[in-house]
């Protein structure tokens, strides 16, 4: 490239008689940053620091692993697997038909005392295992154009195979998300009296908000030859079905849980808790596990001891690194930058090996 | 292919040849997109991306919006597009310049002003004085009455001096006002690119008939972009024009040199390229049985039951796409960009710049500063590369009789201006050789001080030296050569030039004596050219010692003879002469020929000695250079001991009783043989001792060893750190260099003249002296440098640096994309293996381009060891020599860090982001956060040195990952609206990030420092000892391990340079008894060698 400037025919006039002007000019001026000798700070892994930087990291996560360990504990928390509990046992073997059957009756009443107090508001969930929903043809079927308003009802080419009915309208809300919609539904009683479970709020502000548009309302939902789960009320605009604006923020783990509710009065212990099962949504036929949750919460959220236990981990890893440092360095000290570690001080032959 | 210039003929050239319109241009405005792109796709990088751009666009295998490949591929190619068009626009701008400019040409008789481009071949062309020659020219008129004049051609060949050039014998004497109606045809080759070659016919026709074919030289013509100067005017006839000019062909772009790095980083772009398939084949067979066994029964993903043909291929091809971002594609953009910044470094040093000349070092390549850290060999140059090519006469030995021995300066020597004084013939006749066998030309100032304008520097001094001992060369006019001798004016005429070529190592001129007009034959040369053609009754004896005995000084010696030529053996041989340079094939062969007849039965006259002086620093230059690993070998044209001398004053070998030359030499293939047999054995006995072996090679010897000996000689050049190549000739040294680099081994050539152009341009890096010699060596080289000492700096501080930088920058570019594509991968087997992304197509966009690629960016402002420290311990190059920062283990160890951090990431943001909380689009941006930390605590870790840029960079990378999340989490049509926000609020969020960085980087840091401390590496050892100081001062403390010196006989094979050789060796380095002798008596920095100057710099350090 230069040697093309260079040689071109212009490249000449500086080139003679002014070059050595312009030599002078050519001289860089001088700074900081052109030289490379920009003010450096340029620490070494001293083991004083090292040492100490183990130590303080020991000695803060130490506590905040207690702390969330604690607040993870004092979560409390009623898991109840009841997918299979609630199949009929004369159906034990054959579980899909029973799902899948419209005529068997799927409710299923089950009871559970309170361990502990649960001190409201108690949230509800229902918990899925072995369910992708961040399988990528499904994570993918949905139109959030469509969800957002209704000038987007026709935009339904993301939402395959759920995009249009046989006869070319368009489903709103289209896609395998919102057509698998959870059905299943729980009723709350205790000591005879309905525990109210308010389904409010149980959705983010700004889904609702900004993504799920008050114009739109359900149309030829569920309305094909399979379906899939929920069916919606069509009067009720989008932005107000909150089951499925909830289901619709997909999980990015097989196994999730999504609010079902809250339980805003407080539950005493040994309190007796009848629940009745809408037992609809079919996990049968691909192993899924379907779990009811009751949950007070905490801090870092529902009762996790994992990050707990992680600091715990970490932080004594890094005293046990901390000490080990600094026994190694007792026993075995090794002076930093020691010259006579340099092979060509002691290999004659000025070659390093 | 001949060409026909009909002269003055309006008509027929102009459709023949093309007009003189100059473009250097690559590109028009029409063919600029599709060529630009057809070159950069040329490139496997850009044809893997753009493969993977357009997969993007099958919206059923794109894990995310294509625009995540399509953005910054554009960007990419639309900034080196841009970087291609402004070049191409300044090419433009200057050809237009120079194709609008206005000269005089003769058209239909009359002298008219035309621009540049409108001149066709055969044309006339007027040229005032200082005007620039617009296409190459035979000259046809001067305004000098002998037809001579004078140009500068700096443009074409670098060279500063005044050139002469003389209008063919044709056109002499022809009226200037009769130039405009001169017709004739000029026979000439068609255009090529030797500018020192024109073998040409001129034929006049009447009425300038002359019958005579006159032959025309290159002295006849004037190059395009030369400068007319001293002459009033001169006009000429186009012979080339446009593209088609000399110096129009030897522009071309040079071949891209590859850096041993580049070559690295593609091998490893290959593995992971390798890796990438064997991942995408495991999940994509992975992804079809989960679906074929799983996904059927999930009823909610909705599997059609019959698939098209091409399903299978569907998920391998996600994963594909998915995986594509293991090869960043940023690796390219940032490199270039810190390529061109190395190479700034080293324009803008104040410490490399000439203060005599106030020229600063150049980086005219600015693609392989790293490759100079990686520098093996160094093949130099001697004259004006290790001496300062300032030639100063120092001794002469005159028939015999030796001057200046004592005083070490001739012109000085009492006895030498007795001689003068007295008259002395032969003297006389030394003198008078010294005077004008040469082709230097006299300037007279206003004042009236001659000053000489001289191609070559010897001729400088012995006109210059002449001229001190009253010979005085006062004035060349034409032909006429006067000469005043103390107060006497003598003429002479020139009758012929026999001129210096390489292989006839000699010049001679034959003049005339015009007061007794005898004819006269002045030869110079080096003595081997002109020894062996003395008359034979004289006794050259005493010239061969004194040839000897000044070499052994490192003086350059040149041997003045001369003879009378009869009248008749000398018109003779003058129509020899005239034949040969008119023939058109062969002619130098030809000419050499015919010179050799007439170079015979030479009276010898004597021998000069001329001093060149080392440049400053060249000895300190080469030891620092040397003890970095890097083995030099000397090629020069000079004689064997000369060259032996200057090796040994400039620490290239060391004398007798450490160092050890072998000689190769003979005449004949099987003395070759032998010889080289017997170095080789003897190298072979001796490599594993540190014993300085070096061997001495002449051009002859070397001929014959490269043609029938190559293997043995290959093996030898492998074995041997040192070696002197004396009497080479250009193409030689060019052979050298490739037959190193067919070792494998990164070579550095450096030179000065033009004789080291072709080495330069061979060798994988070439640099040139911008010196006396002329600016050619300079601007055929990668780098230029003013003094031969700045090599020092060049390689080890910038090139060590460059090297450092670039393997960090590489290797950390691979780090993060693949630590990224790990996670992708993770995330596979936890929805389905069926290529879903985890992060949206924002955040790798950004992440790759943006996020990740700043904060590295900075690492070119990165040092490891102070400059200082560098200098003092030059052995620190081995690591970049060796490719110990950048090779498949140590990626190896990148390749593993970023798995580990992509198992931290995954597993922390899964586990802490469960149940309840595992919202895709919260996941991804923990996952995210999680990476971003990491990295910037990586590029914290890994960097050396922190500048306020580093700081900024670093964290306000950090920050701004933040603020531009935060902006998009702002805007309610962004799938992550409100996602930041929500984040940040939450508690669990930040001690999850801290979590994972505690994770990721506690292990590293603790490994890190368990090798920093307890197995450092030498570059480890001297930053400790730099940055804290202490130890290099308490080394007085440390008693050197005493290790038993093995006494052994060098193997007795009397092979070598036979004189007083040891048998017992000391050790060239430290712990030698000298150096535990020179612990013991309190000098307590030098630990490193014996050297007082090393020592002595260690106490200033101290005293600082």
């Amino acid at each position: 490239m230069s040697s093309r400037g260079a040689a071109s025919s212009s490249g000449g006039p500086q080139l003679g008689t002014s070059e050595s002007s312009k030599r002078i000019s050519k001289k860089p001026k001088y700074s900081r940053f052109t030289q490379q000798e920009l003010p450096a700070c340029k620490p070494i892994l001293t083991p004083g620091w090292v040492i100490a930087t183990f130590i303080a990291v020991g000695i803060i996560f130490i506590p905040i692993g207690l702390a969330s360990l604690f607040a993870s504990q004092r979560v409390v928390e009623i898991v109840h697997r009841y997918d299979e509990e609630c199949v009929p046992p004369i159906f034990s073997g054959n579980q899909l038909a029973y799902i899948q059957s419209s005529i068997t009756n799927k409710t299923c009443t089950k009871n559970f005392t309170v361990p502990k107090r649960m001190k409201g508001p108690v949230y509800v969930y229902y918990q899925l295992d072995n369910f992708y929903q961040n399988h990528r043809r499904y994570v993918k079927s949905r139109s959030d154009k469509q969800l957002r308003s209704k000038a987007g009802e026709l935009d339904t080419s993301t939402c395959k195979p759920e995009a249009t009915t046989g006869n070319n309208s368009p489903i709103v809300p289209c896609g395998l998300i919102a057509w698998s919609l959870f059905n299943d539904t729980y009723g709350f009683s205790m000591k005879n009296k309905v525990l109210d479970v308010s389904k409010k709020n149980i959705a983010w502000k700004s889904d609702q908000e900004h993504k799920f548009g008050s114009d739109v309302y359900p149309k030829n939902f569920q309305s094909g030859g399979l379906i899939g789960g929920a069916k919606l009320n069509a009067s009720i605009p989008l932005s107000e079905q909150e089951d499925l604006i909830v289901w619709m923020r997909t999980a990015a783990l097989p196994t999730f849980r999504k609010l079902y509710g809250k339980i805003e009065t407080d539950l005493e212990a040994n309190d007796e808790i009848t629940v009745v099962i809408q037992n609809n949504y079919n996990t049968y036929s691909f192993g899924g596990r379907k779990r009811l949750v009751l949950s007070t919460t905490s801090w870092i959220g529902g009762k996790n001891d994992f990050l707990g236990i992680a600091y715990l981990t970490v932080g004594g890893f890094c005293m046990f690194l901390a000490i080990g440092f600094i026994l190694l360095y007792v026993i075995k000290p090794r002076p930093l930058g020691d010259p006579a570690f340099l092979s060509w001080n002691r290999n004659p032959s000025g070659i390093m090996n | 292919m001949k060409r026909y210039v009909y002269i003055n003929d309006d008509e027929s050239a102009r459709d023949l040849y093309c007009d003189n319109c100059i473009s250097n241009r690559k590109y028009t405005l029409l063919n600029f997109i599709p060529k630009n792109l057809w070159e950069q796709f040329s490139r496997f990088m850009n044809q893997y991306f753009l493969l993977i751009a357009c997969l993007q666009l099958w919206p059923l295998i794109t894990p995310v919006n294509p625009a995540s490949t399509w953005g910054p591929l554009i960007f990419i190619f639309a900034v080196s597009a841009t970087k291609e068009a402004w070049d191409d626009y300044n090419r433009y701008l200057s050809d237009k310049k120079a194709n609008e400019k206005e000269v005089w040409v003769v058209m239909h008789g009359i002298r008219k002003l035309v621009q540049a481009q409108d001149i066709h071949v055969g044309n006339i062309i007027w040229l005032r004085e200082n005007d620039e020659v617009p296409c190459d020219l035979v000259l046809i008129g001067t305004s000098d009455p002998q037809g001579v004049c004078y140009i500068e051609t700096a443009a074409l060949d670098g060279e500063t001096d005044l050139k002469t050039r003389v209008i063919p014998s044709a056109c002499m004497g022809i009226d200037s006002e009769l130039l405009h109606k001169i017709k004739g045809v000029i026979e000439c080759p068609s255009p090529d690119k030797d500018i020192r070659r024109f073998d040409a016919n001129l034929r006049l026709f009447p009425p300038f008939l002359d019958n005579d074919v006159c032959p025309l030289t290159i002295k006849n013509t004037i190059l395009q972009s030369c400068y007319l100067r001293n002459t009033e005017w001169a006009c000429g006839v186009a012979v080339y024009t446009g593209n088609e000019t000399k110096l129009g062909m030897c522009r071309g772009i040079p071949e891209p040199k590859l850096t041993a790095m580049d070559a690295m980083i593609d091998k490893l772009t290959g593995a992971i390229f390798v890796f990438q398939i064997v991942v995408v084949i495991v999940l994509g067979i992975a992804g079809n049985v989960w679906k074929d066994t799983e996904a059927r029964k999930q009823w909610y993903v909705k599997y059609p039951e019959e698939s098209p043909w091409f399903e299978l291929l569907i998920i391998p091809l996600r994963f594909e796409l998915l995986c594509s971002i293991m090869i960043p594609i940023s690796i390219k953009v940032s490199l270039d960009l810190v390529k061109s910044l190395y190479a700034k470094f080293i324009d803008w040093d104040n410490e490399m710049i000439d203060q005599e000349t106030g020229t600063p070092s150049h980086a005219t390549n600015t693609a392989i500063s790293e490759d100079l850290g990686q520098v093996e060999y160094i093949l130099t140059d001697k004259t004006g590369t290790l001496t300062e090519n300032k030639m100063i006469f120092r001794r002469c030995c005159i028939n015999g009789v030796f001057y200046g021995n004592d005083s070490g300066d001739a012109l000085k020597d009492v006895e030498l201006h007795n001689a003068v004084s007295s008259r002395s013939p032969d003297v006389i006749h030394f003198l008078t050789v010294m005077a004008i066998c040469n082709t230097v030309i006299p300037m007279k100032t206003k004042t009236g001080d001659i000053f000489y304008k001289a191609q070559s520097q010897d001729e400088d001094a012995l006109v210059h030296a002449a001229a001190r001992l009253h010979m005085v060369f006062v004035n060349k006019n034409a032909n006429i050569l006067e000469i005043k001798f103390n107060g006497s004016t003598i003429q002479y005429e020139v009758l012929e030039t026999l001129e210096f070529t390489s292989d006839r190592k000699r010049m001679s001129v034959v003049v005339k004596d015009c007061q007794n007009g005898k004819i006269l034959l002045l030869t110079k040369g080096a003595d081997e050219a002109i020894l062996p053609i003395a008359c034979p009754g004289q006794q050259t004896r005493a010239f061969f010692e004194a040839v000897e005995q000044y070499s052994q000084l490192g003086l350059r010696t040149l041997c003045l003879a001369w003879r009378q030529l009869k009248e008749d053996e000398y018109e003779e041989w003058s129509l020899l002469f005239k034949e040969a340079n008119s023939t058109l094939v062969d002619r130098e062969w030809r000419i050499a020929e015919v010179c050799q007849r007439l170079e015979h039965d030479l009276e010898i006259l004597g021998v000069t000695a001329i001093e060149d002086r080392l440049q400053d620093g060249v000895p300190e230059t080469i030891e620092a250079l040397r003890k970095a690993g890097i083995n030099f070998w000397m090629l020069t044209g000079d004689k064997k001991n000369t060259a032996i001398q200057i090796a040994l004053s400039c620490n290239f070998i060391s004398p007798e009783p450490k160092g050890q030359l072998l000689l190769i030499d003979g005449k004949t293939e099987d003395e070759v043989r032998q010889s080289l047999e017997r170095v080789l054995l003897t190298m072979r006995i001796t490599t594993s001792e540190p014993k300085d072996v070096a061997f001495v090679v002449d051009g002859w010897a070397l001929e014959i060893a490269l043609k029938y000996y190559r293997k043995a000689f290959t093996e030898l050049a492998i074995l041997s750190r040192t070696a002197i190549c004396c009497r080479v000739t250009p193409s030689q040294k060019a052979q050298l260099v490739e037959l190193l680099k067919s070792c494998d081994y990164r070579t550095l050539a450096i030179g000065d003249g033009g004789n080291d152009v072709r080495m330069i341009q061979q060798a994988d890096i070439g640099v040139g002296i911008s010196g006396r010699e002329g600016l050619q060596a300079a601007r055929a080289a990668d780098y230029s440098i003013g003094k031969f000492r700045f090599l020092k700096r060049l390689i080890l501080v910038h090139g060590r640096y460059s090297y450092n930088r670039t393997a960090f920058l590489s290797q950390y570019s691979f780090y993060k994309s693949l630590l990224i594509c790990f996670i992708q991968i993770f995330f596979s087997f936890i929805s389905g293996v069926s290529g879903t992304s985890l992060f949206n197509s924002l955040s790798l966009m950004a992440y790759n381009v943006f996020y990740t690629s700043i904060p590295v960016l900075v690492s070119v402002l990165d040092k490891d060891l102070s400059e200082e420290t560098v200098m003092q311990h030059p052995q620190i190059l081995f690591y970049c020599q060796a490719g110990r920062l950048l090779n498949p283990s140590t990626f190896a160890g990148w390749f593993g860090r970023s798995l580990f951090h992509a198992i931290v990431v995954f597993v922390i943001s899964i586990h802490a982001y469960a149940y309840e909380k595992s919202e895709m689009e919260e996941v991804s941006m923990v996952a995210l956060s999680g990476c971003i930390w990491l990295q910037a605590f990586v590029v914290t870790l890994e960097t050396n040195s922190f500048t306020i840029l580093q700081c900024i960079a670093i964290w306000g990378n950090l920050a701004s990952f933040y603020f531009i999340n935060w902006i998009f989490s702002a805007i309610p049509s962004s799938g992550m609206y409100t996602i930041m926000f929500r984040l940040c609020r939450q508690p669990s969020y930040w001690t999850t990030v801290f979590l994972i960085v505690a994770a990721g980087m506690g292990p590293i840091l603790a490994l890190k420092y368990f090798r920093y401390t307890y197995r450092p590496s030498k570059i480890n050892i001297l930053q400790q000892a730099e940055r804290l100081g202490g130890p290099i001062l308490s080394l007085g403390s440390i008693e050197p391990q005493p290790r038993p010196i093995l006494e052994k006989e060098v193997s007795p094979l009397s092979i070598t340079q036979p004189k007083n050789r040891n048998p017992v060796y000391e050790p060239l380095l430290s712990d030698s008894p000298n150096t535990r002798r020179s612990f013991g008596s309190g000098a307590p920095f030098d630990f490193f060698q014996t050297q007082s100057r090393l020592s002595s710099s260690y106490s200033r350090n101290k005293d600082n």
